[in-house]
């Protein structure tokens, strides 16, 4: 069980070294984006300028597998990362001339306001509360929230009999929305179990402490992927989660070209998915969503 | 303030969950710190090296990793309990090797000749330090044991973030991170003030103590 | 050690180290077979496969160089950030325990309420008060060298530490015999000169091992940072590998290790040199007085955190 990750990250690597042997140019062929050659946009506009900068300071995480995950040597590897090079290309900024910046959970919004960075793409669920403060384009994604258990594990069949196993613990990961939306499953409080990581949540299933993890469905399907049939998703999702691309506030501009640039490179994204987080066993490759209304 | 005052009833049980880690772990490092301290000092060789291993380990090690190791470690050798034996247990182990050391200090502040009397009046070892040296050690380390304890309270809070969950760090985080509400509130007003009633009320008992046991020198 | 048994014992008699001997022996199985069961309960679960440990220890294992690399910066942080607050600790400390040691009652009274509640709160509830309460409301620290969060790092060790200190600063002076202040006022030097010249100079002097076994304090309270934000000091660092290799077992049990090491190392040193105090002091014929100033009792003094 302690294998689960070592075996994607070796897969992975096979996959960045053959693509190295390839050439010097191409280091990850397979995911490069293409890169627009001095785009024309509008004065003005934040695609203006960060074409004429030619760099771009992105937000993502650097925790989650399968969407944006710190490598050993310092890169980060993912879907998001992947989206992000996406949009960056057709702004002519090709992924070297991108700064990469990590933002965990709690400071998304914080880090967009400040302009610290130009865009947020990190498993960020686009909802109303989070709207008064940012700007979502997308969404690019939907996941939704579901259950791992133990694969010898019958009695928990989805987030309902969690009620009925008041013995059962859940384990998510401290201030997330996950954990917040399986309170209302619970016979008590007691029965939820936080840490700082997911990984630390299936570290703690794996040797018996948790009964249960809960998140969404794509990182759960990492771990699963990765635990040599020891654990199981059960039950139906039982929330929507929308990730969008988060921007300052207001920019309507910069929020249509970027849903526009994802529906024109619908190729590329899938691309980025097979390349990524479609590497898990049992994920589908998603359609791209309909885009909502810039805000 | 309304974040605090808002959520009063989560704060309330954060902060008796934070009394109930500190009050357990308090008892136990007190005794396992005793313990280990009377291996330090003991006439037996391995007993000896046991003890100098045990403090060297438990002082020089971040408590976040003694937890880490309790929460991921036991487990792994057969030991499965609550995040929240887990928890107090680690907090214990760390402590205890502070407790054994401001003991230890005290044992070697007893003069000599207390011990040598002891011995000729046909105490042995254990009686010695039982009946004449630890009585008067443990006064003499009332003031430094207090503060072992009273770091030991604040350390408590870093117990929070390895599944024990809604003592009043983890409270913070909850409602900060998960709900969104304002970091200044929440922390400033909510956390550090339960914490502060915690610590400066310990305070207060320990000086009363300090006061009824000193002894002059 | 011969000197703090002798306190409680005798040089053992034949029946008394017969005794000894059995107890060493009982002692010795006992630690051997605890011991035992451990490790064959690991070996069960698999954990001392060179799958796991190899990335550790096996230097053609092809993460072994990252591993070693990442762990090497984030050593390099740790002491940065430690040495850093350290220092501003010192100065800080000082500047308290000189106002609090000449102000009058009056200004006493706020600096005596702060020092308390800073020495009230958890460190990693000032750490999260300096990366991220600061920050929200409204005092920008990404301008300065080093970036936000290590500047919130050092603003929450520093505002623990350094109302120790002043304590320890405090301890100092008034343990110098009173002589030395009455003569330097006597040959006509301010009060403010006097502590500058003549106290604060011999105060560090007694200081030193305190300071540094704070500094194993500091050393061990910069962790804390991975429960707020992200500062890429050693158990960061630990975290970012196991995240990669998922040994989390083998990576935190060799980050334990480095700390030990560290830490085991500045405790000696410490130790090193209140030793050639106490005989510096010793031939010149004056008493060192550094009651409360040992290493053990600072520890205690630091808090233990």
């Amino acid at each position: 069980m302690q294998f689960r990750r070592t075996a994607l990250v070796a897969a992975l690597s096979v996959v960045a070294l053959t693509a190295a042997a390839c050439g010097d140019d191409a280091e990850d062929s397979a995911a490069e984006p293409t890169v627009a050659e001095a785009p024309e946009f509008e004065a003005g506009t934040t695609m203006a300028e960060l074409a004429e900068a030619g760099s771009i300071t992105i937000g993502t995480k650097f925790d989650q597998p399968g969407f944006g995950l710190e490598n050993l040597e310092g890169e980060v590897e993912g879907f998001d990362v992947e989206v992000a090079k996406i949009i960056a290309g057709a702004l002519g900024i090709a992924p070297e001339d991108i700064t990469w910046e990590q933002t965990p959970s709690a400071v998304r919004e914080e880090v967009l306001e400040g302009g610290e960075v130009d865009m947020v793409v990190a498993t960020y669920t686009i909802n109303d509360a989070r709207k008064e403060r940012i700007t979502f384009a997308g969404p690019y994604y939907t996941a939704g929230q579901q259950i791992m258990v133990a694969s010898d594990n019958d009695d928990i069949t989805g987030p309902e009999s969690l009620k009925d196993n008041p013995d059962a613990k859940v384990c998510s990961v401290t201030g997330s929305t996950p954990s917040e939306q399986i309170r209302e499953y619970l016979a008590s409080p007691d029965q939820l179990v936080l840490f700082d990581e997911y990984s630390q949540c299936a570290d703690s299933l794996s040797n018996g402490q948790v009964d249960a993890v809960t998140t969404d469905n794509v990182i759960l399907l990492g771990f699963v992927s990765e635990s040599d049939g020891n654990f199981k998703l059960v039950g139906e999702q039982f929330t929507e989660e929308p990730y969008g691309i988060g921007i300052a506030k207001g920019d309507v501009a910069f929020c249509e070209f970027i849903n526009e640039t994802l529906q024109e490179n619908e190729d590329a994204y899938i691309e980025a998915w097979e390349s990524t987080a479609g590497q898990i066993e049992g994920t589908q490759t998603p359609e791209l969503p309909e885009p909502d209304e810039c805000v | 303030m309304d974040a605090v005052f808002d959520n009063l009833d989560l704060f309330v049980d954060g902060f008796l969950t934070s009394l109930r880690i500190i009050v357990i772990a308090m008892i136990g490092s007190l005794l396992l710190g005793v313990v280990i301290a009377a291996c330090r000092v003991s006439p037996v060789p391995p007993l000896r090296a046991f003890g100098t291993f045990w403090v060297t380990t438990f002082r020089n090690t971040p408590l976040s990793v003694v937890l880490f190791a309790c929460a991921f470690g036991l487990p792994e050798i057969g030991i499965n309990r609550s995040f929240f034996f887990f928890g107090v247990l680690g907090l214990v182990l760390y402590t205890s090797a502070f407790v054994c050391e401001a003991v230890r200090s005290g044992i070697n502040s007893v003069s000599a000749g207390q011990a040598e009397a002891a011995r000729s009046i046909g105490l042995n070892f254990s009686q010695g330090l039982r009946f004449v040296v630890l009585p008067q050690a443990l006064r003499t380390v009332v003031p430094p044991l207090g503060s072992v304890i009273i770091a030991m309270m604040k350390n408590s809070a870093v117990v929070g973030a390895f599944g024990v969950g809604g003592d009043l760090w983890s409270t913070g985080a909850t409602l900060t991170s998960a709900r969104g509400l304002e970091t200044l509130p929440v922390y400033v007003g909510g956390v550090a003030v339960g914490y502060l009633i915690i610590t400066l009320s310990a305070g207060a008992l320990l000086q009363l103590l300090e006061r009824r046991v000193a002894i002059a020198r | 050690m011969s000197q703090e048994q002798s306190v409680l014992y005798d040089a053992q008699g034949p029946r008394a180290r017969r005794r000894t001997l059995i107890g060493t022996v009982i002692a010795v199985l006992a630690l051997l077979g605890l011991a035992f069961v451990v490790v064959r309960r690991l070996a069960d679960r698999g954990q001392f496969s060179m799958e796991l440990w190899g990335p550790w220890i096996d230097p053609s294992n092809e993460a072994f160089d990252s591993v070693w690399r990442l762990v090497g910066e984030g050593i390099v942080n740790t002491l940065k950030a430690a040495a850093v607050a350290m220092v501003l600790s010192v100065v800080l400390g000082t500047i308290i325990a000189v106002a609090r040691l000449s102000l009058g009652r009056g200004g006493r009274l706020p600096l005596i309420v702060v020092t308390e509640i800073l020495r009230g709160l958890p460190v990693v509830v000032l750490i999260y008060i300096g990366v991220r309460v600061l920050d929200d409301v409204g005092v920008d620290l990404g301008g300065l060298p080093g970036g936000q969060v290590f500047w919130g790092l050092i603003i929450g060790l520093t505002a623990y530490n350094m109302v120790i200190f002043a304590e320890i600063v405090r301890a100092g002076v008034a343990s110098l015999p009173k002589g030395q202040r009455e003569a330097a006022l006597a040959t006509g030097l301010t009060q403010g000169q006097t502590m500058r010249i003549v106290l604060l100079p011999q105060a560090f002097r007694t200081m030193l091992p305190a300071i540094i076994s704070q500094l194993v304090v500091v050393l061990k309270d910069t962790s804390l940072i991975t429960f707020i934000a992200n500062y890429d000091e050693l158990l960061s660092q630990g975290e970012s590998i196991q995240r990669n290799l998922d040994n989390p077992i083998q990576t935190f049990f060799i980050i334990g290790l480095i700390y030990i090491a560290m830490n085991y190392a500045l405790g000696r040193l410490a130790q090193y040199i209140q030793r050639r105090q106490a005989q510096a002091g010793r031939a010149q014929g004056q008493p060192t007085e550094t009651v409360g100033l040992t290493p053990a009792t600072t520890g205690t003094v630091g808090g233990g955190a």
